[in-house]
Protein backbone atom coordinates (compact mmCIF):
# COMPACT_ATOMS: atom_id res chain seq x y z
CA UNK A 1 0.00 0.00 0.00
CA UNK A 2 2.73 2.41 -0.60
CA UNK A 3 2.96 4.26 -4.15
CA UNK A 4 5.87 3.88 -6.69
CA UNK A 5 8.21 6.80 -6.46
CA UNK A 6 7.82 9.63 -8.44
CA UNK A 7 9.11 13.22 -9.42
CA UNK A 8 7.23 16.02 -7.75
CA UNK A 9 6.71 19.34 -9.60
CA UNK A 10 4.90 22.13 -8.11
CA UNK A 11 3.28 24.35 -10.81
CA UNK A 12 2.89 28.24 -10.11
CA UNK A 13 0.79 29.01 -12.87
CA UNK A 14 -1.48 27.41 -15.52
CA UNK A 15 1.38 27.97 -18.52
CA UNK A 16 3.78 26.19 -15.98
CA UNK A 17 1.84 23.33 -15.49
CA UNK A 18 0.72 23.00 -18.94
CA UNK A 19 4.49 23.61 -20.16
CA UNK A 20 5.43 20.84 -17.56
CA UNK A 21 2.60 18.42 -18.54
CA UNK A 22 4.09 19.23 -22.85
CA UNK A 23 7.64 18.40 -21.68
CA UNK A 24 7.20 15.42 -19.68
CA UNK A 25 4.39 13.34 -21.78
CA UNK A 26 2.61 10.47 -21.04
CA UNK A 27 4.46 9.94 -17.77
CA UNK A 28 2.89 12.51 -15.93
CA UNK A 29 -0.06 13.29 -14.26
CA UNK A 30 -1.58 16.53 -12.23
CA UNK A 31 -1.99 16.06 -8.76
CA UNK A 32 -4.92 18.77 -7.64
CA UNK A 33 -6.87 17.41 -4.18
CA UNK A 34 -5.60 13.61 -4.35
CA UNK A 35 -8.24 12.62 -2.88
CA UNK A 36 -9.09 10.01 -6.31
CA UNK A 37 -5.38 9.95 -7.44
CA UNK A 38 -3.44 8.92 -3.90
CA UNK A 39 -5.80 6.41 -3.65
CA UNK A 40 -4.84 4.80 -6.79
CA UNK A 41 -1.33 4.81 -6.15
CA UNK A 42 -1.38 3.46 -3.20
CA UNK A 43 -2.92 0.64 -4.49
CA UNK A 44 -0.46 1.36 -7.59
CA UNK A 45 -3.13 1.02 -10.01
CA UNK A 46 -1.59 4.55 -11.11
CA UNK A 47 2.54 4.72 -11.15
CA UNK A 48 3.30 7.97 -12.82
CA UNK A 49 6.61 8.84 -12.74
CA UNK A 50 6.02 12.38 -12.56
CA UNK A 51 3.38 14.15 -10.43
CA UNK A 52 2.72 18.17 -11.42
CA UNK A 53 0.83 19.52 -8.11
CA UNK A 54 -1.91 22.48 -9.79
CA UNK A 55 -2.98 22.50 -6.29
CA UNK A 56 -0.75 26.06 -5.13
CA UNK A 57 -1.83 27.62 -8.39
CA UNK A 58 -3.62 31.23 -7.50
CA UNK A 59 -7.12 32.10 -8.89
CA UNK A 60 -8.52 29.23 -9.58
CA UNK A 61 -10.48 28.33 -6.80
CA UNK A 62 -12.99 30.91 -7.32
CA UNK A 63 -17.26 30.63 -7.02
CA UNK A 64 -18.63 33.33 -9.14
CA UNK A 65 -21.96 33.79 -9.90
CA UNK A 66 -23.97 36.82 -11.49
CA UNK A 67 -27.41 35.76 -10.84
CA UNK A 68 -27.36 33.95 -14.75
CA UNK A 69 -24.59 31.69 -14.75
CA UNK A 70 -21.77 30.30 -12.34
CA UNK A 71 -18.16 29.97 -12.42
CA UNK A 72 -16.33 27.74 -10.33
CA UNK A 73 -12.87 27.27 -10.51
CA UNK A 74 -11.09 23.60 -11.01
CA UNK A 75 -9.22 24.00 -7.15
CA UNK A 76 -12.93 24.83 -5.46
CA UNK A 77 -13.14 22.21 -3.26
CA UNK A 78 -16.47 20.82 -2.85
CA UNK A 79 -16.35 21.96 0.90
CA UNK A 80 -15.92 26.03 -0.12
CA UNK A 81 -19.43 24.93 -2.32
CA UNK A 82 -20.90 23.24 0.14
CA UNK A 83 -20.39 26.17 3.00
CA UNK A 84 -21.28 28.72 -0.23
CA UNK A 85 -23.66 31.26 1.15
CA UNK A 86 -26.58 31.88 -1.02
CA UNK A 87 -25.36 35.32 -2.36
CA UNK A 88 -22.41 33.65 -3.61
CA UNK A 89 -24.33 31.04 -5.40
CA UNK A 90 -27.50 32.99 -6.54
CA UNK A 91 -30.93 31.41 -6.00
CA UNK A 92 -30.58 29.34 -9.02
CA UNK A 93 -27.62 26.84 -8.24
CA UNK A 94 -28.60 26.10 -4.83
CA UNK A 95 -28.90 22.80 -5.80
CA UNK A 96 -25.08 22.58 -6.03
CA UNK A 97 -24.38 23.18 -2.56
CA UNK A 98 -27.28 20.66 -1.68
CA UNK A 99 -25.21 18.28 -3.79
CA UNK A 100 -21.84 17.93 -2.16
CA UNK A 101 -23.67 16.18 0.89
CA UNK A 102 -23.45 13.42 -1.12
CA UNK A 103 -19.67 13.72 -1.98
CA UNK A 104 -17.94 11.24 -0.37
CA UNK A 105 -17.72 13.15 3.81
CA UNK A 106 -16.00 15.87 5.23
CA UNK A 107 -12.24 15.43 5.27
CA UNK A 108 -12.67 13.95 1.52
CA UNK A 109 -14.54 17.10 0.50
CA UNK A 110 -11.88 19.55 2.18
CA UNK A 111 -9.60 18.54 -0.62
CA UNK A 112 -11.22 17.17 -3.01
CA UNK A 113 -11.42 19.37 -6.12
CA UNK A 114 -14.35 19.98 -8.48
CA UNK A 115 -11.46 20.27 -11.79
CA UNK A 116 -10.06 16.89 -10.12
CA UNK A 117 -14.10 15.19 -10.07
CA UNK A 118 -14.51 16.35 -13.93
CA UNK A 119 -11.09 15.23 -14.74
CA UNK A 120 -11.13 11.91 -12.88
CA UNK A 121 -14.97 11.17 -14.37
CA UNK A 122 -16.18 8.53 -11.78
CA UNK A 123 -19.21 6.92 -13.72
CA UNK A 124 -21.71 7.87 -10.76
CA UNK A 125 -19.69 11.04 -9.53
CA UNK A 126 -22.08 13.65 -8.44
CA UNK A 127 -19.89 16.73 -10.50
CA UNK A 128 -20.34 14.72 -13.91
CA UNK A 129 -23.69 13.71 -13.55
CA UNK A 130 -24.63 17.94 -12.46
CA UNK A 131 -22.25 18.87 -15.14
CA UNK A 132 -24.66 16.61 -17.82
CA UNK A 133 -27.80 18.14 -16.17
CA UNK A 134 -27.06 21.49 -16.71
CA UNK A 135 -25.33 21.36 -19.55
CA UNK A 136 -22.26 22.63 -17.92
CA UNK A 137 -19.12 24.20 -20.23
CA UNK A 138 -15.42 22.65 -19.11
CA UNK A 139 -13.17 25.01 -19.85
CA UNK A 140 -9.37 23.72 -20.78
CA UNK A 141 -5.95 24.82 -21.43
CA UNK A 142 -3.01 23.65 -23.27
CA UNK A 143 -0.36 23.83 -25.23
CA UNK A 144 -3.17 24.68 -28.11
CA UNK A 145 -4.94 27.43 -26.73
CA UNK A 146 -7.93 27.56 -24.29
CA UNK A 147 -11.15 25.65 -25.23
CA UNK A 148 -14.86 24.96 -23.93
CA UNK A 149 -16.25 21.70 -23.79
CA UNK A 150 -19.66 21.11 -23.54
CA UNK A 151 -20.33 18.67 -20.61
CA UNK A 152 -22.35 16.14 -23.18
CA UNK A 153 -19.31 15.77 -25.24
CA UNK A 154 -16.69 15.57 -22.69
CA UNK A 155 -17.44 12.27 -20.94
CA UNK A 156 -16.10 9.35 -22.98
CA UNK A 157 -16.43 6.14 -20.56
CA UNK A 158 -15.23 4.92 -17.71
CA UNK A 159 -12.93 7.31 -15.93
CA UNK A 160 -12.37 8.67 -19.97
CA UNK A 161 -12.95 11.88 -20.96
CA UNK A 162 -12.10 14.59 -23.83
CA UNK A 163 -9.07 15.75 -22.27
CA UNK A 164 -5.75 15.31 -23.40
CA UNK A 165 -2.74 14.50 -21.54
CA UNK A 166 -1.34 17.92 -21.28
CA UNK A 167 -4.76 19.55 -20.82
CA UNK A 168 -6.05 21.03 -17.60
CA UNK A 169 -9.16 21.97 -16.54
CA UNK A 170 -9.31 25.58 -15.51
CA UNK A 171 -12.65 26.44 -14.82
CA UNK A 172 -16.27 24.83 -15.47
CA UNK A 173 -19.14 27.07 -15.88
CA UNK A 174 -22.80 26.76 -15.23
CA UNK A 175 -24.58 28.87 -18.02
CA UNK A 176 -28.17 28.67 -16.62
CA UNK A 177 -30.11 28.95 -13.28
CA UNK A 178 -32.10 25.73 -12.12
CA UNK A 179 -34.07 27.04 -9.43
CA UNK A 180 -36.28 23.51 -9.33
CA UNK A 181 -33.87 21.10 -9.59
CA UNK A 182 -33.09 18.04 -7.41
CA UNK A 183 -29.86 15.01 -6.71
CA UNK A 184 -30.76 11.97 -4.85
CA UNK A 185 -28.98 8.92 -5.04
CA UNK A 186 -28.62 5.61 -3.03
CA UNK A 187 -25.65 4.08 -1.82
CA UNK A 188 -25.01 0.89 0.86
CA UNK A 189 -22.99 3.47 3.07
CA UNK A 190 -23.27 6.77 3.61
CA UNK A 191 -20.41 8.66 1.44
CA UNK A 192 -20.20 6.11 -0.58
CA UNK A 193 -20.13 6.45 -4.46
CA UNK A 194 -23.68 5.93 -5.45
CA UNK A 195 -25.05 2.27 -7.31
CA UNK A 196 -27.82 5.15 -8.97
CA UNK A 197 -27.84 8.47 -8.67
CA UNK A 198 -30.78 10.60 -10.21
CA UNK A 199 -30.82 14.21 -10.91
CA UNK A 200 -33.56 16.59 -12.50
CA UNK A 201 -34.20 20.30 -13.35
CA UNK A 202 -37.73 20.98 -14.09
CA UNK A 203 -39.41 24.17 -15.91
CA UNK A 204 -42.29 24.99 -13.68
CA UNK A 205 -44.90 27.71 -14.64
CA UNK A 206 -44.41 29.61 -11.57
CA UNK A 207 -47.66 31.42 -12.50
CA UNK A 208 -50.10 28.84 -12.94
CA UNK A 209 -52.30 27.72 -9.79
CA UNK A 210 -51.39 24.09 -8.88
CA UNK A 211 -47.84 24.68 -10.66
CA UNK A 212 -47.70 23.28 -14.11
CA UNK A 213 -44.53 21.33 -15.60
CA UNK A 214 -43.60 22.53 -18.69
CA UNK A 215 -40.60 20.23 -19.39
CA UNK A 216 -37.71 19.48 -17.73
CA UNK A 217 -34.22 17.46 -17.84
CA UNK A 218 -33.17 14.00 -16.16
CA UNK A 219 -29.89 12.70 -15.40
CA UNK A 220 -28.68 9.42 -14.19
CA UNK A 221 -25.22 8.20 -12.61
CA UNK A 222 -24.47 4.26 -12.37
CA UNK A 223 -26.64 3.27 -15.28
CA UNK A 224 -24.06 3.62 -17.58
CA UNK A 225 -20.06 4.00 -18.45
CA UNK A 226 -20.96 7.92 -18.26
CA UNK A 227 -23.64 9.80 -16.61
CA UNK A 228 -26.60 9.89 -19.08
CA UNK A 229 -29.00 12.46 -20.35
CA UNK A 230 -32.84 9.97 -20.90
CA UNK A 231 -34.55 11.74 -23.69
CA UNK A 232 -37.84 9.73 -22.77
CA UNK A 233 -38.04 10.72 -19.54
CA UNK A 234 -37.84 13.99 -20.87
CA UNK A 235 -40.22 13.46 -23.74
CA UNK A 236 -42.86 12.78 -20.73
CA UNK A 237 -41.90 16.10 -18.93
CA UNK A 238 -42.19 18.08 -21.97
CA UNK A 239 -45.97 16.66 -22.92
CA UNK A 240 -46.33 19.05 -19.50
CA UNK A 241 -49.09 18.81 -16.75
CA UNK A 242 -49.88 19.49 -13.54
CA UNK A 243 -46.95 18.79 -11.09
CA UNK A 244 -47.90 15.43 -9.06
CA UNK A 245 -46.74 11.81 -8.26
CA UNK A 246 -48.61 10.83 -11.14
CA UNK A 247 -46.68 12.85 -14.46
CA UNK A 248 -43.36 12.30 -12.25
CA UNK A 249 -44.17 8.28 -12.09
CA UNK A 250 -44.88 8.17 -15.99
CA UNK A 251 -41.66 10.51 -15.87
CA UNK A 252 -39.24 7.61 -13.81
CA UNK A 253 -41.44 4.83 -15.63
CA UNK A 254 -40.19 6.09 -19.22
CA UNK A 255 -36.33 6.29 -17.58
CA UNK A 256 -36.54 3.00 -16.21
CA UNK A 257 -37.97 1.04 -19.58
CA UNK A 258 -35.55 3.20 -21.29
CA UNK A 259 -31.91 2.26 -19.98
CA UNK A 260 -29.98 -0.33 -19.91
CA UNK A 261 -28.01 -0.90 -17.01
CA UNK A 262 -25.02 -3.09 -16.18
CA UNK A 263 -25.62 -5.59 -13.29
CA UNK A 264 -22.30 -6.39 -10.76
CA UNK A 265 -21.67 -6.99 -7.51
CA UNK A 266 -23.27 -3.77 -6.38
CA UNK A 267 -27.07 -4.99 -7.84
CA UNK A 268 -28.48 -6.25 -10.74
CA UNK A 269 -29.86 -4.88 -13.85
CA UNK A 270 -33.46 -4.84 -12.69
CA UNK A 271 -32.25 -3.46 -9.36
CA UNK A 272 -30.84 -0.13 -10.87
CA UNK A 273 -34.65 -0.17 -13.17
CA UNK A 274 -36.12 0.20 -9.52
CA UNK A 275 -34.17 1.96 -7.89
CA UNK A 276 -34.09 5.04 -11.05
CA UNK A 277 -37.98 4.25 -10.90
CA UNK A 278 -38.21 5.66 -6.82
CA UNK A 279 -35.06 8.14 -7.37
CA UNK A 280 -36.39 10.20 -10.17
CA UNK A 281 -39.63 10.23 -8.75
CA UNK A 282 -38.33 11.80 -5.16
CA UNK A 283 -36.11 13.98 -7.07
CA UNK A 284 -38.86 15.33 -9.19
CA UNK A 285 -41.32 15.59 -6.00
CA UNK A 286 -38.12 17.34 -4.18
CA UNK A 287 -37.42 19.60 -7.33
CA UNK A 288 -40.83 21.09 -7.73
CA UNK A 289 -41.09 21.89 -4.06
CA UNK A 290 -38.14 24.51 -4.17
CA UNK B 1 14.40 6.22 -7.99
CA UNK B 2 15.43 8.03 -5.08
CA UNK B 3 14.34 11.42 -5.83
CA UNK B 4 14.90 12.90 -2.38
CA UNK B 5 13.71 16.55 -1.48
CA UNK B 6 14.09 19.03 1.30
CA UNK B 7 11.01 20.06 2.83
CA UNK B 8 9.49 22.58 5.81
CA UNK B 9 6.68 21.28 7.77
CA UNK B 10 4.93 22.67 10.41
CA UNK B 11 3.52 19.95 12.85
CA UNK B 12 1.73 21.02 16.14
CA UNK B 13 3.18 25.00 16.03
CA UNK B 14 6.73 23.48 15.33
CA UNK B 15 8.53 23.77 12.31
CA UNK B 16 10.79 20.33 10.91
CA UNK B 17 12.94 20.36 8.24
CA UNK B 18 13.16 16.75 6.36
CA UNK B 19 14.72 15.23 3.66
CA UNK B 20 12.24 12.80 2.22
CA UNK B 21 11.30 11.29 -0.76
CA UNK B 22 8.21 12.47 -2.22
CA UNK B 23 5.89 9.21 -2.34
CA UNK B 24 6.07 9.81 1.43
CA UNK B 25 2.72 10.47 2.37
CA UNK B 26 1.91 13.12 5.52
CA UNK B 27 0.66 10.11 7.42
CA UNK B 28 4.19 8.17 7.03
CA UNK B 29 6.04 11.19 7.44
CA UNK B 30 4.33 11.55 10.58
CA UNK B 31 4.60 8.44 12.26
CA UNK B 32 8.40 7.48 11.05
CA UNK B 33 10.16 10.62 9.99
CA UNK B 34 8.38 12.74 13.39
CA UNK B 35 7.72 9.98 15.71
CA UNK B 36 4.13 11.21 15.95
CA UNK B 37 2.57 7.97 16.11
CA UNK B 38 -1.05 9.16 17.40
CA UNK B 39 -2.02 9.22 13.57
CA UNK B 40 -2.63 5.90 13.01
CA UNK B 41 -2.97 3.92 9.68
CA UNK B 42 -6.06 1.82 8.65
CA UNK B 43 -6.84 0.81 4.89
CA UNK B 44 -4.38 3.79 3.32
CA UNK B 45 -7.48 4.65 0.78
CA UNK B 46 -9.22 7.43 2.51
CA UNK B 47 -12.11 4.70 3.69
CA UNK B 48 -11.49 4.57 7.41
CA UNK B 49 -10.52 7.48 8.60
CA UNK B 50 -7.86 6.45 11.22
CA UNK B 51 -5.51 8.90 9.67
CA UNK B 52 -7.50 12.06 9.92
CA UNK B 53 -5.49 14.65 10.60
CA UNK B 54 -6.23 19.00 10.76
CA UNK B 55 -4.55 20.90 7.38
CA UNK B 56 -5.09 24.53 7.74
CA UNK B 57 -8.01 23.99 10.68
CA UNK B 58 -9.61 21.22 8.23
CA UNK B 59 -10.21 17.44 8.42
CA UNK B 60 -8.36 15.57 5.81
CA UNK B 61 -7.12 12.31 5.08
CA UNK B 62 -3.04 12.04 5.78
CA UNK B 63 -2.93 8.86 3.56
CA UNK B 64 -4.15 11.07 0.88
CA UNK B 65 -1.88 13.14 1.08
CA UNK B 66 1.94 13.46 -0.01
CA UNK B 67 3.86 16.13 2.78
CA UNK B 68 5.62 17.89 0.18
CA UNK B 69 1.79 19.01 -0.87
CA UNK B 70 1.60 20.20 2.73
CA UNK B 71 4.62 22.39 3.20
CA UNK B 72 3.31 25.60 3.96
CA UNK B 73 0.40 24.53 5.73
CA UNK B 74 -0.23 24.25 9.59
CA UNK B 75 -0.79 20.20 10.22
CA UNK B 76 -2.12 19.65 13.88
CA UNK B 77 -2.49 16.18 14.88
CA UNK B 78 -4.22 14.31 17.98
CA UNK B 79 -0.59 15.11 20.19
CA UNK B 80 -1.86 18.25 19.70
CA UNK B 81 -5.12 18.13 21.91
CA UNK B 82 -3.64 17.25 25.63
CA UNK B 83 -1.78 20.23 28.02
CA UNK B 84 0.84 17.61 28.99
CA UNK B 85 -0.81 15.15 31.31
CA UNK B 86 -4.06 17.50 30.94
CA UNK B 87 -6.86 16.11 28.92
CA UNK B 88 -8.84 18.40 26.18
CA UNK B 89 -12.28 18.87 26.76
CA UNK B 90 -13.56 16.77 23.81
CA UNK B 91 -10.76 13.88 24.85
CA UNK B 92 -12.26 13.56 28.30
CA UNK B 93 -15.78 13.73 26.68
CA UNK B 94 -14.49 10.63 24.75
CA UNK B 95 -13.37 9.59 28.05
CA UNK B 96 -16.79 10.35 29.97
CA UNK B 97 -18.97 8.53 27.31
CA UNK B 98 -17.01 5.50 26.75
CA UNK B 99 -16.48 6.71 23.36
CA UNK B 100 -13.57 4.00 22.98
CA UNK B 101 -12.64 0.39 23.65
CA UNK B 102 -9.13 -0.64 21.15
CA UNK B 103 -8.89 3.08 21.18
CA UNK B 104 -7.22 2.65 17.24
CA UNK B 105 -10.36 4.89 15.41
CA UNK B 106 -9.56 7.41 18.34
CA UNK B 107 -7.37 10.09 17.03
CA UNK B 108 -8.93 10.25 13.65
CA UNK B 109 -12.07 10.97 15.50
CA UNK B 110 -10.83 13.85 17.78
CA UNK B 111 -9.35 15.28 15.00
CA UNK B 112 -12.42 14.92 12.28
CA UNK B 113 -14.35 16.24 15.65
CA UNK B 114 -11.83 19.04 16.53
CA UNK B 115 -12.17 20.09 13.13
CA UNK B 116 -15.71 20.01 13.04
CA UNK B 117 -16.69 21.94 15.90
CA UNK B 118 -14.41 24.76 14.91
CA UNK B 119 -16.13 25.64 11.96
CA UNK B 120 -20.02 24.13 13.26
CA UNK B 121 -19.59 25.52 17.11
CA UNK B 122 -23.55 25.21 16.94
CA UNK B 123 -23.69 21.54 15.09
CA UNK B 124 -27.03 19.82 15.76
CA UNK B 125 -27.59 15.68 16.79
CA UNK B 126 -28.11 15.12 13.24
CA UNK B 127 -25.10 17.28 12.10
CA UNK B 128 -22.90 15.19 14.54
CA UNK B 129 -24.67 11.42 13.23
CA UNK B 130 -23.43 12.93 9.78
CA UNK B 131 -20.13 13.73 10.46
CA UNK B 132 -19.36 10.66 12.08
CA UNK B 133 -20.10 8.26 9.38
CA UNK B 134 -17.08 9.92 7.84
CA UNK B 135 -14.65 7.51 9.97
CA UNK B 136 -15.23 3.85 10.93
CA UNK B 137 -15.22 2.19 14.48
CA UNK B 138 -15.32 -1.70 14.76
CA UNK B 139 -16.08 -1.21 18.41
CA UNK B 140 -18.32 0.90 19.95
CA UNK B 141 -21.35 0.76 17.65
CA UNK B 142 -21.04 4.68 17.04
CA UNK B 143 -23.38 5.92 19.65
CA UNK B 144 -21.05 6.31 22.43
CA UNK B 145 -18.85 8.27 19.54
CA UNK B 146 -21.83 10.83 18.67
CA UNK B 147 -22.67 11.23 22.70
CA UNK B 148 -19.00 12.38 23.31
CA UNK B 149 -19.03 14.96 20.63
CA UNK B 150 -22.41 16.51 21.28
CA UNK B 151 -21.49 16.83 24.89
CA UNK B 152 -17.93 18.62 24.15
CA UNK B 153 -20.17 20.71 21.83
CA UNK B 154 -22.88 21.93 24.41
CA UNK B 155 -20.48 22.38 27.17
CA UNK B 156 -18.38 24.86 24.70
CA UNK B 157 -21.81 26.57 23.58
CA UNK B 158 -22.19 27.00 27.23
CA UNK B 159 -19.08 28.18 28.50
CA UNK B 160 -18.92 30.61 25.45
CA UNK B 161 -22.27 32.30 26.87
CA UNK B 162 -20.73 32.44 30.16
CA UNK B 163 -17.96 33.93 28.72
CA UNK B 164 -20.08 36.41 26.72
CA UNK B 165 -22.54 37.03 29.83
CA UNK B 166 -19.21 38.37 31.86
CA UNK B 167 -17.90 40.37 28.87
CA UNK B 168 -21.34 41.92 28.44
CA UNK B 169 -21.71 42.40 32.35
CA UNK B 170 -18.42 44.27 32.54
CA UNK B 171 -19.15 46.21 29.74
CA UNK B 172 -22.33 47.68 31.43
CA UNK B 173 -20.26 47.97 35.10
CA UNK B 174 -17.34 49.81 33.08
CA UNK B 175 -20.47 51.79 31.11
CA UNK B 176 -22.24 52.52 34.60
CA UNK B 177 -18.96 53.92 35.80
CA UNK B 178 -18.21 55.92 32.57
CA UNK B 179 -21.79 57.68 32.82
CA UNK B 180 -21.06 58.16 36.79
C1 LIG C 1 -13.47 7.57 0.66
C2 LIG C 1 -13.77 8.38 -0.57
C3 LIG C 1 -15.08 8.57 -0.97
C4 LIG C 1 -15.38 9.32 -2.10
N1 LIG C 1 -16.68 9.46 -2.47
C5 LIG C 1 -16.99 10.19 -3.55
C6 LIG C 1 -18.34 10.36 -3.97
O1 LIG C 1 -19.27 9.85 -3.34
N2 LIG C 1 -18.57 11.11 -5.08
C7 LIG C 1 -17.56 11.68 -5.80
O2 LIG C 1 -17.83 12.36 -6.78
N3 LIG C 1 -16.28 11.55 -5.44
C8 LIG C 1 -15.97 10.82 -4.33
N4 LIG C 1 -14.65 10.68 -3.99
C9 LIG C 1 -13.60 11.28 -4.86
C10 LIG C 1 -13.41 12.75 -4.61
O3 LIG C 1 -14.55 13.46 -4.98
C11 LIG C 1 -12.24 13.35 -5.38
O4 LIG C 1 -12.07 14.61 -4.81
C12 LIG C 1 -12.36 13.60 -6.84
O5 LIG C 1 -12.74 12.44 -7.53
C13 LIG C 1 -11.04 14.00 -7.46
O6 LIG C 1 -10.67 15.31 -7.14
P1 LIG C 1 -9.22 15.63 -6.65
O7 LIG C 1 -9.06 17.09 -6.64
O8 LIG C 1 -8.97 14.94 -5.37
O9 LIG C 1 -8.34 15.03 -7.84
P2 LIG C 1 -7.01 14.17 -7.85
O10 LIG C 1 -7.18 12.93 -7.07
O11 LIG C 1 -5.85 15.03 -7.52
O12 LIG C 1 -6.94 13.81 -9.41
C14 LIG C 1 -7.87 12.92 -9.99
C15 LIG C 1 -7.60 12.81 -11.48
O13 LIG C 1 -7.93 14.02 -12.13
C16 LIG C 1 -6.80 14.61 -12.77
N5 LIG C 1 -6.94 16.06 -12.54
C17 LIG C 1 -7.12 16.67 -11.34
N6 LIG C 1 -7.33 17.99 -11.52
C18 LIG C 1 -7.28 18.21 -12.86
C19 LIG C 1 -7.43 19.38 -13.67
N7 LIG C 1 -7.68 20.59 -13.14
N8 LIG C 1 -7.31 19.23 -15.01
C20 LIG C 1 -7.06 18.01 -15.58
N9 LIG C 1 -6.91 16.89 -14.86
C21 LIG C 1 -7.02 16.98 -13.51
C22 LIG C 1 -5.60 13.96 -12.14
O14 LIG C 1 -4.52 13.89 -13.02
C23 LIG C 1 -6.14 12.57 -11.82
O15 LIG C 1 -6.10 11.76 -12.94
C24 LIG C 1 -14.33 9.92 -2.86
C25 LIG C 1 -13.01 9.75 -2.46
C26 LIG C 1 -12.72 8.99 -1.33
C27 LIG C 1 -11.28 8.79 -0.93
S1 LIG D 1 -5.70 5.13 6.69
FE1 LIG D 1 -6.31 7.01 5.82
S2 LIG D 1 -8.43 6.76 5.64
FE2 LIG D 1 -7.80 4.78 6.32
S1 LIG E 1 -12.58 1.88 19.48
FE1 LIG E 1 -11.86 0.13 18.41
S2 LIG E 1 -12.15 0.76 16.36
FE2 LIG E 1 -13.08 2.32 17.41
Amino acid sequence: MKPAAFTYHRARDVAGAIRLLAELGDEAKIIAGGQSLVAMMNYRLARPAHLVDIGRIGGLDHLRGDGSTLRIGALTTHHAVEVATDAWLGRGFTLLRDAMAWVGHLPIRTRGTVGGSLAHADATAEWCLLAVLLDAEIVASGPRGTRTIAAGDFFHGFYTTALAADEMITEVVFPRPAPHSALLEFAERRGDFAIVSAAVDLDVDEHRAGRAVRGGRVALGGVAPVPVRVPEAEAVLAEGGQAGPDLFRRCAAAAAAAIDPPGDGNGSADYRRALTQTLIEDACAKAVSR
Amino acid sequence: MTDRQLITLRVNGEPYELVIEPRRTLADTLRQDLGLTGTHLGCEHGICGACTVLVDGAPARACLMFAVQAEDRDIRTVESLADGDELSDLQRAFSAHHALQCGFCTPGFLMLAEGFLAERPEATREEIRELVSSNLCRCTGYQPIVDAVEDCARRRQASRREHDRAACGEAERSGHAAGA
